[in-house]
């Protein structure tokens, strides 16, 4: 009944249905707005690295690819971001002249302070992550989780939850759910007596 | 029950099943176990830690007596962590069978009832479960004096508070020792890869630590246990503490004293009886 009635009073009035629409369509592309662009931009900070760094140019150059300063230590731990020595290895000429390079020479090798990076792949305290397990034994390569880092040019920015504190790279690949899910089809070992899946402490720490 | 049933089926999937022998004969309750246990495992304290309520602890130490006058009084020190029960099938332990949120879990790889404090939401059911008092609660967050937070372990993650937290055989260092197998490709870790902290720090070396599913370990050998009775020992001198309530502990003690091996069951016999 009550529907017969709406409809019939719509079709006296088409003008205002087009309002409504109208009114309808602003809205949601405001909404989309909001949450696509106003919202991220809230709630992402952005900061710049403290110098730009290419991963293209370097591993075309170094002896070992990416091992050359990423790489295993002999207790098995993975020591990811290289220390200001590593660079220094290379960088006791200018190699290159540009102004990273300048910068790098000028501001941390000469006073041999570390680089503050902001680590994209930075995971919560209370994650255990075994690069051994991962790179060796299931011989992942590095870019299932960090993508194409290897082939950047540049140091894009690091972007931070400033609810969460942690980084977007880190939200949008590498969540407990993208490793739990990975353990799931690869059925490590169903140890938990909880859950039948892979025990906490494989991840936790 | 559930969790029980679903044990069973994988059982035999096992690998390591750790466990620690503790030589009450060698123990003089210096308290070093439980010091390098809170150094190890960034153990948070309180401005008056003789409060023991409210002080956090994973390795505590007992001091028990045979309650007999002078000069038959004998007392010996009971170094106590968490037992890392199995229960009656592999995983039904008393904590792990109450936790609603899956915080605390049995292991069956190894054998450790692992607890991760950023799952726990501070219920304490596994308080109230666990028959051994070896679970805590943090009242506050840890405050650290000025400085000292540069020399907590990395490894180990800090607890804050409203979470439950207990003894986990240095997880940690197990995870560390399957990093460096993994990357000499080795399958297996060696006994001396993993040792927990307390055994490391033992000056009387009453710690024994290692898996109990390998006959080549020195636990395996001093302890002799029957798996066809949940991991009873055949050692005579060795015991678990309150084996009749079946909570099958991965920890074991040795005393070759009769009066300390009653103890450990409060001096209750097959019938019941005290
Ligand atoms: S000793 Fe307590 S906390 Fe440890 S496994 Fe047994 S019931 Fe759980
Ligand atoms: S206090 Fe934490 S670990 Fe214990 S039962 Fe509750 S949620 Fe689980």
């Amino acid at each position: 009944m009550s529907r017969n009635t709406r409809n019939s009073s719509d079709q006296q009035l088409p003008g205002s249905v087009r309002l409504h629409a109208l009114a309808f369509m602003l809205g949601f592309g405001c909404l989309l707005l909001i949450g696509w662009v106003a919202f991220p931009a809230l709630l992402y900070k952005n900061t710049p690295q403290p110098l730009s760094f290419n991963h293209r140019l370097h591993t075309k150059i170094a002896d070992d690819g990416c091992n050359s300063c990423h790489f295993f230590r002999k207790d098995g731990r993975f020591s990811g971001i290289p220390g200001i020595e590593t660079c220094r290895a290379c960088h006791t000429k200018v190699e290159t002249g540009g102004d990273s390079e300048t910068q790098l020479i000028r501001d941390y090798i000469a006073k041999t302070v570390e680089i503050p990076w902001q680590v994209y792949a930075r995971q919560p305290d209370s994650v255990f992550f075994s690069h051994a397990a991962h790179v060796r034994s299931a011989e992942l390569g590095c870019e299932t989780c960090h993508g194409d880092i290897g082939q950047s040019a540049v140091s894009r920015h690091y972007e931070e939850n400033v609810m969460t504190g942690y980084s977007r790279d880190m939200e949008e690949s590498m969540k407990m759910d993208d490793c739990a899910n990975c353990h799931e089809e690869t059925k490590q070992d169903g140890a938990s007596a909880q859950t039948d899946r892979d025990g906490c402490f494989i991840c936790h720490k | 029950m559930i969790s029980g049933t679903k044990a069973m089926k994988t059982k035999t999937k096992q690998t390591y099943h750790f466990g620690m022998l503790i030589d009450l004969d060698r123990c003089n309750g210096c308290g070093s176990c439980m010091v390098a246990c809170m150094s190890e495992n960034n153990i948070s304290f309180r401005p008056d830690e003789t409060d023991k309520q409210t002080s956090i602890t994973w390795m505590r130490m007992y001091r028990i007596s045979n309650r007999k006058p002078f000069p038959d009084t004998e007392r010996c020190f009971l170094p106590m962590p968490c037992m890392h029960c199995e229960g009656k099938e592999s995983g039904h332990s008393p904590c792990v069978s109450v936790c609603p949120v899956t915080a605390t879990d049995y292991d069956r790889n190894t054998g450790i009832v692992s607890q991760i404090p950023s799952r726990c939401f501070g219920c304490r059911y596994c308080m109230v479960a666990c028959p051994y008092h070896a679970r805590s609660f943090n009242w506050w967050d840890p405050v650290w004096p000025k400085g000292m937070e540069q020399m907590l372990n990395p490894d180990v993650s800090v607890r804050m508070r409203g979470v439950v937290e207990k003894c986990s055989f240095c997880y940690h260092r197990y995870q560390s020792a399957r990093d460096k197998a993994h990357l000499q490709g080795r399958p297996r870790i060696e006994e001396s890869d993993y040792q927990t902290s307390c055994t490391e720090a033992c000056p009387t070396g009453a710690i024994t630590f290692g898996d109990l599913n390998n006959p080549q370990h020195r636990i395996t050998q001093m302890v002799n246990p029957d798996r066809n009775l949940s991991g009873k020992p055949r050692n005579p001198q060795v015991f678990r503490l309150l084996e009749k309530l079946g909570t099958n502990p991965s920890v074991y003690y040795h005393s070759s004293k009769q009066w300390v091996r009653e103890v450990s069951d409060n001096h209750i016999d097959d019938k019941g009886r005290s």
